[in-house]
């Protein structure tokens, strides 16, 4: 079998590939767009794309520059996760704890799980407008069930005997829920919470390509109409970025929870 | 049950919750019998579901018949890897839904553009997972086979896709939800037919009652498809259920 070793590379050696990859897709990147075999309104080339991303940040479209409408966008997405995780995990830890909540809420939530966050769509705009809280209404939708379903499948699998120890010990339910069950699913919480952001994030950009009149996906609705390609990339690129950057947030936290030591 | 009988008492003989804001079962009721029957946004009811399923099924198929096989090689030739990831490193963290403006612009609303984007949500969880599936295939066992002179084409077929079939499944699953989440929103964005466009115009309708019927067929039909994808995976995959019965 030649080539298909399953043995790992050197450093140098997967530098190179790497750096022939990223050439060669750049290359066919800018080939097709200047050959003309794409009409370059369509495709512009990588270097048109860099240059129109630096000049968005500091030339408003769509009423402002890339940088605000990053900002506000972040902002509706810090509020609906917080709103998700603030909700999600205690009803998560409650719902582990208490059979008879369990029993209520389960057969709800799995019936509302099953609609895609951005199917709230119609009924977001219709009860709380377009400002700030129809999309935030569907964040919280993409956020929150990752909460919950994380909490509760921690709070679920601590030890029975710790729980057992400490009911013997005639801890309260109150304490049992802060002091056992909360601490000892905190890995699988910090799990949940980055699934939760990346959903989140996912979310927003849709509500914001349909309801919302700020926000990076509000701006590239407004790139689309005026057929403005290299405005469209630049914010898909931007919205890579501020994903890639929570995702990474998330993973430094999970980190350090873990070598805290709580599990 | 009782939560069905406290949205009716909630909504008509209370009137807790105002008509205009949550439709009651009867106004559900009325605006799934103009649906089915006399059409709603351009179409009846099993139209606009047909012409949803048509493309998420088509889309979903492309996705994984590109996703599968470049994971699988991926996994199998470091090179292929190296020569790859980074382009996949820049892609991955877009969301689907950001393609959305871009393939508008590329294909117009259109079936073409909503099978690209499809194709972009489902792609990237087929790949990853296939390739942490390969990678997670134990190395004795790709050596026993490398020992025997397994030829390459049996050994895909015999050895590397069985044993990566497990996380192989789950990433299908994964791109199955995200082909259907992603295909509701390009229709709400822009689309003809579709149980998005439903939405879309149910919204503009401001018709609470279509709304929900919407709402219940992405609910319904994401649920089914899933479930369809589970039957599949235990039958394809007898072996993983016994070692779970005995674990």
């Amino acid at each position: 079998m030649t080539g298909g070793s399953p043995y790992r590379l050197t450093r140098a050696e997967t530098l190179a590939y790497s750096a022939t990859g990223t050439l060669l897709f750049l290359g066919a990147w800018t080939l097709l767009s200047l050959s003309g075999v794409i009409p370059r309104q369509f495709l512009p080339p990588p270097y048109e794309v860099a240059a129109r991303f630096i000049q968005l940040l500091s030339t408003p479209f769509a009423g402002a520059t890339l940088l605000q409408h990053l900002a506000s966008s972040v902002m509706r997405f810090a509020y609906g996760f917080l709103l998700g995780a603030a909700v999600g995990i205690p009803l998560g830890l409650l719902m582990g704890w208490f059979r008879i909540l369990d029993e209520i809420v389960s057969p709800i939530f799995d019936a509302l799980r099953f609609i895609a966050p951005i199917a709230w769509v119609a009924f977001a705009a219709l009860w709380f407008g377009t400002g700030i809280g129809g999309p935030l209404l569907i964040i919280f939708a993409g956020a929150f069930p990752p909460c919950l379903i994380s909490t509760y499948r921690g709070a679920r699998f601590v030890s029975r005997p710790l729980i057992e120890a400490a009911q013997m010990l005639g801890t309260s339910d109150l304490q049992i829920i802060f002091e056992i069950l909360l601490p000892a699913s905190i890995a699988s919480i910090v799990a949940g919470l980055r699934v939760a952001a990346g959903l989140a994030w996912q979310s927003l950009i849709g509500a914001e390509l349909i309801v919302a009149s700020t926000g990076v996906g509000f701006m590239m609705v407004q790139a689309q109409l005026n057929i403005s390609t290299p405005t469209v990339m630049s914010a898909m690129v931007a919205i890579g970025l501020v994903g890639a950057l929570i995702d990474v947030g998330l993973r430094r936290i999970e980190a350090a929870v873990r070598r805290r030591g709580f599990v | 049950m009782a939560l069905a009988a406290l949205w009716y008492l909630a909504t008509i003989p209370l009137g807790l919750i105002s008509p205009g804001r949550f439709p009651s079962p009867i106004d559900v009721w009325v605006a799934f019998r103009q649906a089915a029957f006399t059409g709603y946004a351009n179409g009846l009811l099993y139209q606009h579901i047909l012409y949803s399923l048509r493309l998420v099924i088509f889309g979903f198929f492309v996705a994984a018949a590109t996703g599968v096989p470049l994971g699988l090689l991926m996994g199998w030739s470091r090179r292929a890897e190296a020569l790859i990831n980074p382009v996949f490193l820049f892609i991955r963290p877009i969301p689907p839904l950001a393609w959305i403006p871009l393939t508008i612009l590329w294909l117009g609303i259109g079936d073409a553009a909503k099978i690209v984007v499809i194709w972009f949500a489902a792609f990237v969880p087929s790949v990853i997972n296939t390739l942490t599936g390969v990678r997670a295939v134990e190395s004795y066992v790709i050596e026993a086979a490398r020992m025997l002179g397994t030829p390459r084409y049996r050994f895909f077929k015999e050895v590397l896709i069985p044993a990566a079939a497990p996380a192989i499944f789950t990433g299908l699953r994964l791109s199955l939800q995200a082909s259907w989440t992603t295909l509701v929103a390009a229709e709400l964005v822009g689309a003809l037919y579709g149980v998005g466009r439903i939405l879309n115009v149910a919204q503009q309708d401001i018709y609470p009652g279509m709304i929900f019927v919407g709402m219940a067929c992405v609910a319904a039909f994401g649920w089914a498809m899933t479930r369809l994808l589970a039957a599949c995976e235990m039958r394809s995959l007898p072996w993983i259920q016994t070692s779970r019965v005995y674990s």
